[in-house]
């Protein structure tokens, strides 16, 4: 056996500086960058590759570009803006040459809306429902219940009970994702690791201060992937609700150019949904990885 | 006044239904404050059960257990736990683990980091305060652990096996370490683990227990000056009568690779 110093703390300290917290080395880095430079490369050529053959079959008029516009011509739809203008579109008109943008914000705003309060009105009623074991029994299977019944279903009671407008949206959205959330969070909450919740017992924590020092941090990246996971119901929801009811926003202008016979718009319309759906689900999962700071990257 | 006493405890789990199990069998010891308590025997002799119900996680089926006169019924910051996980809070810093206890208090941010930094500075972690637990090695994160137990100023350091999750090496670091703390402060130490050779290092006395259930085999003394020797004769009588009283135990409960385990420890 080696003798050891016996000045312990030190010597471990000195073993503790050298422990690399996070290996990441030059190469590593440079690797990175490679693989942001491929994946884009191969973004480019798909998409490419897409319209090219959009663009063609077009021009060779294989189709009725009247029904199927080629890309560019209804990308250049958004100069022609005006027009969005007949039918209420945007929530507010802002001028014609930001109709979309008011389009964009309008369903935004309603998303993030019934998502915040979905997030927090789950959160609030699995923690309670774990805390008040009573009030769990008594609301759960209800919300078990409840939980499968799509978000669009919900649309005509929406529209009937909140009129048409930005309420019902949101409460489409927030409906979407509220009972899922729920047993979701019982669920998170049932799973956190006793060893914590005992550790700070031992280290003198009410009830109270379990649930909100410990259980709520400890659950809440979950909880936040699984409405990442929700997300794209909700979005779906609410796009449908603009189509059928609501009027305005981004889902309004695809019915719009429908209606007026516009497939330029129908398009146009339809691909600023898929841009706008991607680049969000792309915010929330930088979002997700601040919210999981605490995480190694290995562990996410 | 002792500073823990074990009166006739029993503890049965699923008590009144077909499952009724026999954990913990009539047990009694008392800990003087200051002393430094091992308690050995294999898996399934119940040495974590009793040591969750000396915390207070847990209540005896019978009997009663006392903190200075008082009947133990729930935790409480003055006998504080160690697990053998490291528990630290994953989304917590290195000096807010420490400080969590006081956090609970309500002591505000600048107050408790500042006493929490001196624990710190104790356990030699002071560079790793604002990193998170992740970042942090297996001995590290236990040392971070009992920083936190002290920093709530608690008596009593309940341990369960606390360096079984240890590699060899750092293992025997983290006994001296402790054994410092330990003369330093003056604390009282129940320490769990299923190492012949760590309750001989350790120990002022050592309670052996028998498995499934666990019964009080014997109390030995381990009169030793310290810092002690694992080569040394005395070191070996002493290894050589815990082998001895378990042995008696080998036709009974416990499983060969335990066995093996617990008589091959010695710390190379």
């Amino acid at each position: 056996m080696p003798k050891l110093d016996s000045s312990i703390p030190k010597n471990m300290q000195l073993k503790s500086s050298v422990t690399p917290a996070t290996p990441r080395t030059t190469g590593a880095r440079g690797r990175w960058w490679q693989g942001v430079g491929t994946s884009v490369m191969w973004w480019c050529l798909s998409l490419g590759l897409f319209i090219g053959i959009w663009e063609l079959v077009t021009a060779l008029g294989w189709v009725n570009t009247l029904i199927l516009p080629p890309p560019h011509e209804f990308i250049a739809e958004i100069g022609n803006q005006e027009q969005f203008l007949a039918p209420r579109i945007g929530v507010e008109r802002t001028g014609g040459n930001f109709v979309l943008l008011t389009a964009i914000v309008a369903t935004l705003k309603r998303v993030v809306a019934g998502l915040i309060l979905g997030f927090i009105a789950a959160i609030g009623v699995g923690g309670l429902a774990c805390y008040f074991k009573i009030f769990g029994k008594l609301t759960l299977p209800v919300i078990t219940l409840l939980a499968p019944i799509a978000p669009i279903a919900w649309i005509p009671f929406a529209i009937m009970a909140f009129g048409i407008g930005d309420s019902a949206a949101i409460f489409v959205v927030f409906i979407g994702i509220f009972f899922l959330l729920t047993l979701a969070t019982v669920n998170a909450i049932n799973n956190v690791n006793q060893l914590y919740i005992n550790t700070a017992r031992v280290l003198g924590a009410s009830r109270r201060q379990v649930m909100f020092k410990v259980i709520l941090p400890a659950v809440i990246p979950d909880l936040f992937f699984i409405l990442r996971i929700n997300f794209f119901a909700a979005w779906m929801a609410v796009l449908a609700a603009e189509m059928v009811g609501v009027n305005t926003g981004l889902g309004a202008i695809v019915m719009v150019g429908r209606q007026m016979f516009n497939a330029k718009l129908m398009f146009l319309g339809m691909a600023v949904i898929g841009v706008v759906g991607y680049l969000l689900d792309v915010g929330f999962r930088q979002l997700q990885q601040r919210v999981l700071w605490w995480k190694g990257s290995a562990q996410i | 006044m002792s500073e823990i006493v074990c009166d006739r405890i029993s503890k049965i789990w699923n008590p009144d239904t077909n499952e009724a199990n026999l954990a913990i069998d009539d047990i009694s010891f008392s800990v003087e404050p200051g002393e430094f308590l091992v308690i050995i025997g294999p898996s399934g002799c119940g040495k974590s059960t009793l040591l969750s119900m000396i915390a207070g996680l847990d209540t005896p089926t019978s009997g009663a257990i006392r903190f200075r006169d008082d009947v133990i019924t729930e935790p409480s910051p003055h006998r504080s736990m160690i697990f053998q996980q490291a528990s630290l809070f994953p989304w917590l810093s290195v000096i807010e683990n420490v400080a969590f206890g006081l956090s609970l208090q309500g002591l505000g941010k600048r107050e408790r980091q500042q006493r929490a930094k001196e624990y710190l500075q104790q356990v030699g972690l002071l560079k790793s305060a604002n990193r998170y637990p992740h970042q942090l090695s297996g001995g590290m994160q236990q040392r971070a652990c009992i920083a936190r137990a002290l920093c709530l100023g608690t008596d009593v350091l309940l341990m369960d096996e606390p360096f079984a999750a240890l590699d060899v090496q750092t293992r025997h670091q983290m006994q001296k370490f402790l054994l410092d703390i330990w003369q330093g402060t003056g604390k009282t130490v129940i320490f769990v683990t299923h190492h012949i050779d760590e309750a001989v290092y350790l120990a002022d006395r050592v309670l052996i227990l028998t498995a499934n259930p666990g019964r009080t085999l014997a109390m030995v003394p381990v009169d030793m000056p310290r810092p002690r020797d694992m080569m040394s004769k005395g070191f070996d009588y002493h290894r050589n009568l815990f082998i001895e009283h378990l042995r008696s135990e080998v036709v009974k409960a416990f499983e060969e690779q335990e066995l093996a385990e617990m008589f091959d420890t010695r710390i190379k």
